[in-house]
């Protein structure tokens, strides 16, 4: 009997204990996954709104869990990586006051219209984030929205005094440690084991996005006297580059690099098609009977007096077909004719003179950005059905980004390519080529498990609705790209994500 | 544009998964501590559900027994290509039955029998990496089964009756991989159905080819059970006309497949009992799943099943060392009725082994105290399920698997 009892109470016992099922080896494991030479417990990542992980438009919680850094990290766990916080903001409206007052719009939304389609709309609702209620923790990820490379090493450029100035950003004096700290300063205070730095997008896609209505600073190296639509001279980007890196890697910590995409791949620039304008034959007809005289007589005048090449008398020329047509724009590198055509020969009238100072067609290989979409084919004054932008009123330049601007962008970003590229030979850095991976989204896309990843925009899954940054499933896609680059250079394997398990844009109507 | 975005996003084909391999047997603690045999084994009323033939040939004029068992039941998930790892938290299970036979006459037996052979209760972590199929499950079918057993001599009877099931569904999945709300919390829905239910039969002969050896056949018929207008509710669903979801009803229709059981037992050595059951299952009926949403909006759900009939084959030994205890032990090997690349996480079944003990503790000449244990060990297996579908391509989930299943029972018997 008793005998009996034991061996009952031990087969029970046995059950018991063998009750979790366990696998042969455990992914969660030390040792399932390895870090090769790199240590990943101390992950800090540095950059711009990309690395925030901003997303339509806004920085917004879900937006920023989904941040690439922060995929990242989650993958990193698997290999010895650490805890990863990031100064989330307050809710999921995006947008951000100052002192209450709002300094940054919401966030969009997918939204249909009372016609059934499909549009991005910004999200309806107060935001509860204020730059003013500090965060007094630090962060790892330390990506800031709107900066520039060399905003991370000025001090005061998380000092909330200097933000309704435009002196200092909001979204680093909601975590700056000091008035007067630099964001890789409180980076490199945080003593990373690993680091990623992403950064010089803004130094040239401010200018981009605004249709290039900055300055092209190349030559200039104070960039304390940039506007903020400029570009950064390709030797302040390698200095203070240079500076960041070595400051990171001060410490003996290892990292990633990852280069500076061609910004013409973004729906921004890709999604308006150049020849928007649909006229039919008899409209068609009566505007090149208007534009008779300027194709025939004052160009070829103009050309002939010198006042401009025949090359640009050519580029000026005004001709509408029945079809789809490139509308008219204002383009600011075109010689100003304004004043010569109210003066003889020509004696134009002031608004004629005006509207033809630097009036061209757009050509096939301008960019036209997103946000002409709202503007382009409209009627800006209700009493003038004949004023049609893009038609009769010039679309503004900032609208177009025209070939010669997008000239001075690439100069920059090859420049600031060759940089970081041999910045990460120079220091046994791993490099990621984002360029040409954004490049392969754009064109063939990238096929995953539930379709392909493209550059389209809302349907194409890799950019949000702000046509600028990633969706969370585009963020994914370069979470593995950039895990990829870790483990080649480091000899790790470090996991990837199935970015079909990453959401692309978000439904919602107000 | 719009059409397109509703494809493009959430095309519904996916999968809404019940439950693979349903089939839970735990319907008595004997005849569980002797791994699940009795189809031949003459010892108490449990015959009511493994042979009501044989019931006539119980000594007793009257014999109830009743019991319950806790199914701890554990699945491990984990994927090496990502990383991705999982446990369920299922609730501890706890199938009943109850059984109790009258002899009327020397010939004439009658029966009845509750018991709970069909089920499934798993909980996964809400929007783990498979969530797109499953979060959580409840499926339960209870049978009620009036039977008559009579011998037409002692070599042989015959024996059967009506079952009356009813059941219930409760089961939880996400919309898809990536659907959420405003504010990212996933999309997902909750079908209930409760009250379900249909009636079958069972029909059963014992053959005594000696007095210590015999041979037994049971088979219970297949039992469809049709959920009608049972309750869809759609939670975290965006506020947008590009997504149809909301609140419905729906149909669907969930086999509980026929059984047969063939076996015998051989008495030895006075007090030795050895049996062997051979089980085949005939799931082969299970072959979709599909959910009829009532709004005609939301596209109705198909789910490849496919499942292929199942034999188990059982082995189990009883020894009477006193007058007080009988002891028992059992095992068997239960075949799975899933094909490859069908192997879906709501219950996710590779071949099993499966080892039983217990014993019977008499407590006077009317009184039984029956105890088992069971533990069932499923290999390590690397699977998928290749039928969910996104934008009309298959996306397969797959991953290794690991489960087990520890399964104390405790039960009585009264016999005059």
């Amino acid at each position: 009997m008793k005998n009996i009892l034991k061996y009952t109470f031990a087969l029970l016992a046995i059950g018991f204990v063998s009750c979790e099922p366990e696998f042969d080896s455990p992914v969660t494991n030390d040792g399932f996954y390895s870090s090769g030479t790199a240590d990943l417990s101390k992950y800090v990542s540095v950059g711009n709104s990309l690395t925030a992980g901003y997303a339509d438009g806004a920085l917004y919680i879900t937006g920023q869990k989904n941040s690439y850094p922060n995929i990242m990290a989650q993958q990193f766990a698997f290999a010895g990586g650490g805890e990863f916080y990031q100064p989330l903001v307050n809710d999921n409206t995006g947008g951000l006051l100052l002192g209450g007052t709002q300094i940054a719009e919401n966030r969009f939304v997918l939204a249909v219209d009372a016609n059934g389609n499909p549009g991005p709309v910004r999200l309806i609702g107060t935001p509860t984030t204020d730059v003013t209620n500090h965060l007094p923790s630090t962060y790892n990820n330390m990506g800031v929205p709107g900066a520039k490379s060399f905003h991370l090493v000025a001090p005061g450029y998380g000092n909330v005094a200097g933000v309704a100035t435009g002196a200092a950003n909001p979204y680093f004096a909601r975590f700056s440690s000091s008035e007067t700290a630099t964001v890789i300063g409180d980076a490199v205070a945080q003593n990373p084991t690993f680091f990623s730095l992403w950064i010089g997008n803004n130094d040239i896609l401010s200018y981009a996005t605004s249709g290039g209505s900055g300055i092209d600073q190349t030559g200039n190296l104070d960039p304390s006297t940039y506007g903020s639509n400029d570009i950064t001279d390709p030797n302040v980007f390698a200095s203070v580059y240079s500076q960041q890196v070595d400051a990171l890697t001060g410490g003996g910590a290892k990292g990633v690099l990852i280069n500076i995409p061609e910004v013409t791949s973004i729906p921004y620039f890709t999604t308006v098609p150049t020849n928007a304008i649909p006229l039919d034959a008899a409209t068609a007809g009566a505007l090149n009977a208007q534009f008779g005289a300027y194709n025939t007589q004052i160009l070829p005048g103009l050309a002939g007096m010198g006042v401009i090449s025949p090359e640009e008398a050519a580029m000026r020329m005004i001709n509408f077909s029945a079809g789809q047509n490139f509308p008219i724009m204002t383009d600011d590198d075109l010689t100003d004719l304004t004043a010569i055509l109210q003066g003889p020969p020509f004696s134009l009238p002031e608004p004629l003179a005006m509207l033809l100072g630097q009036l061209r067609q757009v050509k096939s290989d301008d960019l036209i950005v997103l946000t002409a979409s709202s503007v382009l084919g409209t009627t800006p004054d209700p009493n003038n059905p004949q004023g049609v932008i893009g038609v009769s009123i010039p679309l503004s330049d900032q609208y177009v980004l025209a070939v010669s601007e997008q000239a001075r962008i690439t100069a920059a970003s090859t420049a600031y390519n060759a940089t970081i590229e041999a910045l990460a030979g120079a220091k046994g850095l791993a490099y990621v080529d984002a360029k040409a991976a954004l490049s392969r989204v754009a064109n063939a896309g990238i096929p995953y498990d539930g379709g392909v990843l493209t550059s389209q925009f809302v349907t194409g899954g890799a950019f949000s609705l702000d046509g600028v940054h990633p969706t969370p499933r585009g963020y994914a896609y370069t979470a593995n790209l950039i895990i990829q680059a870790i483990n080649d250079t480091y000899n790790a394997t470090i996991p990837m994500v199935h970015i079909g398990n990453y959401a692309t844009v978000t439904l919602h109507n107000n | 544009m719009k059409k397109l975005l509703l494809l493009a996003v959430f095309a519904l084909a996916s999968a809404v998964t019940y439950a693979g391999g349903y089939r839970v047997s735990l319907q008595g603690n004997k005849a569980l501590a002797m791994g699940h045999t009795g189809v031949a084994v003459i010892n108490s009323s449990e015959l009511v559900f493994f042979n009501p033939a044989g019931l006539v040939y119980l000594e007793d004029k009257f014999n109830i027994t009743a019991g319950v068992h806790g199914v701890f039941s554990n699945i491990a998930y984990q994927d090496a290509e990502t990383g991705a790892n999982a446990r369920t938290d299922s609730p501890v299970g706890t199938p009943l039955y109850l059984y109790a036979s009258y002899k009327a006459t020397d010939w004439l037996a009658f029966g009845l029998g509750v018991y709970t052979p069909y089920g499934s209760e798993v909980k996964y972590e809400d929007d783990w990496a498979g969530s797109h199929l499953v979060n959580n499950i409840d499926l339960k079918a209870i049978y009620i089964q009036p039977t008559v057993s009579f011998k037409i001599n002692d070599k042989i009877s015959f024996g059967g009756g009506p079952i009356y099931v009813t059941g219930s569904v409760n089961f939880n999945r996400n919309l898809n991989r990536t659907l959420t709300d405003l504010d990212g919390n996933r999309s997902n829905v909750t079908v209930d159905a409760t009250g379900v239910s249909n009636w079958g039969w069972v029909a059963s002969t014992m053959v005594n080819l000696t007095e210590d050896l015999h041979i037994g056949a049971t088979y219970r018929s297949e039992i469809i059970l049709d959920a009608k207008d049972g309750d869809a509710t759609f939670e975290n669903i965006p506020n947008s006309p590009l997504t149809p979801f909301e609140n419905t009803t729906f149909d669907a229709s969930l086999p509980l497949p026929a059984e047969m059981t063939v076996g015998m037992s051989y008495d030895f050595c006075e007090s030795w009992t050895f049996a062997f059951d051979f089980n085949r299952t005939f799931w082969g009926v299970y072959e979709s799943l599909d959910i009829d949403f009532a709004n005609p909006d939301i596209p109705d759900s198909k789910n490849a099943r496919n499942y292929k009939n199942a034999s188990i084959y059982r082995f189990g030994m009883q020894y009477e060392a006193t007058k007080m205890f009988t002891l028992r032990a059992g095992y068997y090997f239960d075949e799975s009725p899933v094909q490859s690349g069908y192997f879906a996480p709501e219950t996710p079944r590779n071949d099993s082994n499966n080892f039983t003990a217990g014993l019977t503790v008499n407590l006077g000449e009317h009184l039984q105290i029956d105890a088992s244990f069971l533990y069932s060990y499923f290999k390590e297996v690397d699977a998928s399920y290749n039928y969910y579908f996104e934008n009309g391509v298959a996306v397969p989930f797959k991953g290794t698997y690991k489960t087990n299943a520890f399964v104390p029972g405790l039960g009585l018997t009264y016999k005059l």
